[in-house]
């Protein structure tokens, strides 16, 4: 018997075909969608290790935000530095720019995280609204910290010279950064995928998003798993933030609470707690958002939202929902 | 009797406002299945629960093994060698049979005779290995959430009302599946409102009122204590039947 539930990944399809035929042109609708591939999958760097945060254990950390700005800014940074590499015409010279800023933005966002766990979220574990509070204070306060040691400017983060311009195939151009962007996105899935899926952490993972309590019973400590977790959503956040970064080339100190509302809206479209459930969410938030921004700019906005409120009709409990007890 | 492999001393347990367990005093012989009977709002659930430190015992004694598990979290007391089958039967449904089973077993992999007895008392655990759980019947997620507590050898089985709810021939089942396990040695706690199973298993009992236990001895002195019974628990056996 199939364990996939395909019909969210229909949907995924209808989303494209209906795109294409109201597009009309084949080589704009290819952009289009790789575009929105890159958007959904660098969202979904940045949301996926906040939806486990609160399947695990029932953690609404509002500062999530906070790892991807600080990833963008240590990203930044780091780039600065190594402007020599990245300069370079060889792809591994760049390589020795993009690793290195990407890999610091990861420990330094994992850290902040692993500080944020013990300090911040653990005296507040089961009671949301102080959650809310303190995560949301806590991130005020970090934000500012950040401006005063980096400074209120705009931050530039410029791509190294092998990801700029676009291949052009036929009357396509097919942006080589969000090329890149798709790749890395696909294969953090794809290891994720193996993680939850074939090793014994991952089973747990997966039974402690589904019954906590009982995984205690069966003599886990879940709260060690769950600062695991914890510190590996807010790498993967810094990763996001760092990609994310090189993606808009400009940003400032609010470029992860800006993102945070889109990643609220794939965690619950996705279903909470569900890392499958987040990806397919991200990826039709990140084609919906680059479609009906060329189709109709005005609604553009808004459109994410629309998005949530259909699914949510269709599936009260989001794509692909877990069976939380 | 045999000597108390768990015993209880003056147990408090309070949830929010609530005084629960109000001075639970309840030995468990090791070797025997205990049946825990009372009527519903008793505090058999929750002295199940207080045991493994799920709730925690506000005061008293909880000794498992000669050991005082009170003050220990759950995966500490569960790390003793105690299992627990809570009445939702805490299934994982999204993990397929042999993703429950061996979570389960928490000592390596899952052992070969283990895995023998379960598939000979509960066949559809072998014919469901890679289903998910959660498309189970009611009866099999029972057998996947007894299977998953004897996946690997442990002191003490705590069992919340497992045939609630199921069909005549699935309780028959697991009535012979807990006598077979009855014949490991395994200690069993188990609350039971089928006075059926709870009379065909038990060796011995304890009866549960207002968060006290009213009654503790042998099954066989209560079974055959028509006049007992009905003051202890409303009814006869023999109406249960």
């Amino acid at each position: 018997m199939s364990r996939i539930d395909w019909k969210p990944l229909l949907l995924a399809l209808v989303v494209l075909l209906g795109a294409l035929l109201l597009v009309q042109n084949p080589s704009t609708w290819l952009t289009l969608t790789i575009a929105g591939l890159a958007m959904g999958l660098l969202i979904f760097l940045m949301a996926s290790g906040l939806t486990l945060v609160f399947g695990l254990m029932d953690v609404m950390n509002f500062a999530h935000g906070l790892f991807i700005t600080t990833g963008a800014y240590v990203a930044a940074s780091v780039m600065r530095r190594l402007a020599g590499p990245a300069e370079a015409e060889s792809l591994l010279a760049n390589l020795g720019a993009v690793v290195p800023a990407v890999l610091a933005a990861m420990a330094v966002a994992g850290l902040l995280g692993f500080f944020f766990e013990r300090v911040i979220v653990r005296p507040v574990y089961g009671q949301h609204l102080k959650q809310i509070l303190i995560t949301t204070g806590g991130m005020i306060v970090a934000e500012q910290l950040i401006v005063a040691f980096w400074g209120p400017e705009q931050m530039a983060l410029e791509r190294p010279r092998a990801l700029r311009g676009a291949f052009i195939v036929g009357e396509m151009a097919l942006e080589k950064y969000r090329l890149a962007a798709v790749v890395v996105g696909l294969a953090v899935f794809a290891a994720m995928l193996v993680l939850l899926n074939r090793t014994r952490i991952g089973l747990l993972i997966r039974a402690g998003v589904e019954n906590r309590e009982m995984v205690e019973a069966m003599g886990y400590r879940i709260r060690r798993l769950f600062v695991a977790v914890f510190v590996a959503g807010s790498a993967l956040a810094g990763l996001g933030g760092a990609l994310w970064g090189m993606y808009e080339r400009n940003f400032t100190v609010q470029v992860g609470a800006h993102m945070m509302v889109l990643i609220f809206i794939v965690i619950i479209i996705g279903g909470l707690g569900s890392v499958g459930g987040c990806f397919a969410a991200s990826l039709l938030v990140g084609l919906v958002a680059n479609y009906v921004g060329y189709l109709s700019p005005k609604i553009a906005l808004g459109s994410n939202i629309l998005l949530m409120v259909l699914v949510l009709l269709w599936r009260p409990q989001g794509l692909y929902p877990v069976g939380r007890q | 009797m045999a000597d108390a492999l768990l015993r209880l001393e003056g147990v408090h347990t309070h949830i929010g406002h609530y005084h629960i367990l109000q001075g639970v005093d309840l030995a468990v012989p090791a070797g025997e299945l205990t049946m825990l009977l009372g009527r519903n709002g008793a505090g058999k659930t929750t002295t199940l629960r207080t045991i493994l430190g799920l709730w925690r015992a506000s005061s008293g004694s909880v000794r498992f093994d000669g050991r005082d598990v009170a003050r220990l979290d759950t995966p500490a007391i569960a790390s003793l060698g105690i299992a627990y089958v809570p009445e939702a039967m805490g299934i994982f449904a999204g993990l397929t049979v042999r993703e429950n089973l061996l979570l389960a077993a928490r000592n390596g992999p899952l052992r070969e005779e283990r895995l023998e007895w379960i598939f000979r008392f509960f066949p559809p655990m072998k014919k469901f290995w890679e289903l998910p759980a959660g498309n189970l019947s009611g009866g099999q997620k029972q057998m996947l959430a007894i299977s998953r507590a004897v996946a690997e050898p442990r002191k003490l089985i705590l069992i919340d009302e497992p045939t609630k709810g199921l069909a005549p021939a699935i309780i028959n089942n697991l009535i012979e599946a807990f006598a077979e396990l009855k014949k490991t040695g395994t200690t069993l706690l188990m609350v039971e409102q089928n006075f059926h199973a709870a009379r065909s298993l038990g060796d011995s009992v304890a009866v549960m009122e207002a968060g006290r236990i009213v009654h503790a001895g042998r099954m066989a002195d209560l079974a055959a204590d028509e006049a007992l019974q009905t003051r202890l628990l409303g009814l006869s056996l023999e109406a249960h039947q």
